[in-house]
């Protein structure tokens, strides 16, 4: 499956850097990346696929949410479909 | 590939604005389970619900987790109990809706919807006693929801049967009267039930429907007032357009839970309902969106108008979105479950009369209405038999959920603690209907029933 994680808070340096060591850590491959600065707040997507993982979905969300609580950010992965039933015909 | 303003407007609705799929409701056909003997009758329905829905909250946890979408409640609903407890010799039915109760707790669902009976041209033998059961049976009862239709537009008012509810809510008051009454909030007195609605209380599993099914209640006001927000001002077709295109994107993200609960469960879907479902919390009120519009508080000149704008955008938007759309759909004006609507009625703008007229227009009726503990039963009748004559006059769901407060009086507080949130006493008039009530009899339905 693919998912898309959502990074948002105060930015500060390292913060990619940190979110794509976790995910090359779990074999989560990055197909997509962008990144801007939305009134202060550092905004973040990825599109990630999970084919090949080596943790579940659950353990991995749990290691993103700690390394979002030591950055200062939220991060959020969600399966990509929920963004696409939204938005796509 | 995903623009990122997109996949920030989902994320914006989901963790600000409150968007939520409210229930994924198992609709658990018990048609097979009725006995000569009660006792095997409900060894057969407890087996039944615990294996059917016996994966429905880790599913639903599940799909919460890997989609990132709340989902609020599991619940299930079941064939009306007095169709299936009346092939029993058993004359009290209060033991069924205990089954039911523990079914619930066994499975992990918070609701089960069925204590019911159709009764709206009038009663079987086993409907007269599962009326009778209503009040004892929410009293001994956690988790057990209620409802009676007393009235279609095919068939007219059930009289009789409107008569015994307005007893059957005061008796139902008096025996929960520790807790404010609260056995009334899981009772739902209906005109032209839906067979196929997911929302507590009234969920039951209709006898059209099949063996097992899943029914996906969305709901999300506060993005439908997020989105009006960004165009204040503008006209009311630009307003229309806008919730239409609001309500499209929440039905979607409801499909897409619908399906993927379908799937995992091995269990057809069969419908999506788009109500617009309050909850107390900030940020989730019907009565703020109709202030958005421009009405200064919910329940002044105008209101009607909104809602109706209201309720027929989101059947609009949300129609095209889904590949089946049933139950409720529409817009929901609970007062307790509403921030909104609850400051209206302290603020004076609202008031039960009002909230009648915006029956007409939404889609169900008085909803967790409490009032003073001693209005007389033949008052919340009369209540209940004008909201039904909405109902068959417009070809229309309406439903009246009134709470009479035991000890309380107009002005008063009362608190029913969760999501059935808390309200200010209302007034009810003093005038008497009686000798109305009392008549007894059907009243007949309306000429433009008979359209064969």
């Amino acid at each position: 499956m693919k998912a898309i994680i959502t990074v948002i808070g105060q930015d500060r340096t390292g913060i990619i850097a940190r979110v794509s060591t976790v995910l090359a850590e779990a074999d989560a491959n990055i197909l997509d990346i962008s990144q801007t600065i939305l009134q202060e707040y550092f905004t973040m997507m990825m599109l990630v696929d999970l084919a090949d993982i080596k943790l579940s979905l659950d353990e991995l969300r749990d290691s993103l949410t700690l390394e979002g609580e030591s950055l200062g950010v939220s991060i959020k992965i969600q399966h990509e479909d929920i963004f696409k039933s939204m938005h796509r015909i | 590939m995903l623009q990122s303003y997109e996949v920030l407007e989902t994320f914006r609705m989901i963790e600000k604005e409150k968007l939520d799929i409210r229930t994924i409701t198992m609709g658990i056909s018990l048609r097979d389970c009725c006995h000569g003997n009660g006792e095997i009758a409900r060894k057969k329905m407890y087996d039944k619900i615990t294996r059917y829905a016996k994966d429905l909250v880790q599913v639903g946890e599940q799909i919460e987790r890997e989609y990132g979408i709340p989902i609020i409640n599991k619940r299930i609903s079941v064939t009306p109990i007095s169709m299936i407890a009346e092939s029993s010799e058993d004359e009290d039915y209060v033991a069924f809706a205990r089954t039911l109760d523990e079914a619930a707790k066994e499975v992990g669902v918070n609701f089960i919807g069925g204590f019911s009976a159709l009764v709206h041209k009038g009663f079987t033998n086993g409907d007269h006693r599962l009326l009778k059961a209503i009040p004892e049976a929410l009293f001994v009862t956690e988790r057990v929801c209620s409802s009676v239709n007393v009235a279609t537009t095919k068939a007219g008012i059930n009289m009789d049967a409107v008569a015994q509810l307005g007893e059957i809510i005061k008796k139902t008051a008096e025996l929960t009267a520790d807790s404010d009454g609260l056995g009334c909030a899981k009772l739902v007195v209906f005109a032209n039930v839906p067979e196929d609605n997911p929302f507590m209380a009234g969920a039951f599993h209709g006898i059209g429907e099949p063996e097992c099914v899943i029914n996906v209640g969305i709901s999300g006001p506060g993005t439908v007032k997020a989105a009006l927000e960004t165009v204040r001002g503008e006209s009311f077709d630009v307003l229309a357009e806008t919730v239409k295109k609001t309500a499209f994107k929440i039905t979607r993200v409801g499909q897409l839970v619908a399906r993927e609960a379908s799937r995992r469960l091995n269990v057809p879907f069969g419908i999506i309902d788009l109500s617009l479902a309050p909850t107390p919390a900030v940020g989730d009120s019907v009565a703020r969106i109709i202030e958005e519009m421009g009405i200064a508080s919910c329940g002044a000149p105008g209101t009607t108008a909104a809602l109706a704008l209201l309720n027929d955008a989101v059947k609009k938007g949300g129609t095209m979105a889904s590949s089946h759309v049933g139950g409720l759909s529409g817009a929901f004006i609970p007062i307790s479950e509403d921030e909104g609507m609850i400051e209206a009625i302290q603020t004076g703008s609202l008031n039960i009369e009002k909230l009648e007229a915006m029956s007409c227009v939404c889609s169900v009726g008085l909803d967790m209405i409490a009032v003073p503990g001693d209005t007389p039963a033949e008052t919340l009748a009369a209540i209940i038999a004008d909201e039904a004559a909405i109902g068959m006059i417009n070809n229309k769901t309406t439903a009246v959920r009134i709470i009479p407060v035991p000890n309380k009086i107009v002005g008063d507080w009362v608190e029913f603690g969760g999501l059935l949130g808390s309200s200010p006493i209302l007034s009810v008039s003093k005038f008497s209907s009686v000798d109305f009530i009392k008549r007894g009899g059907r009243i007949p339905a309306p000429i433009h029933s008979l359209r064969n």
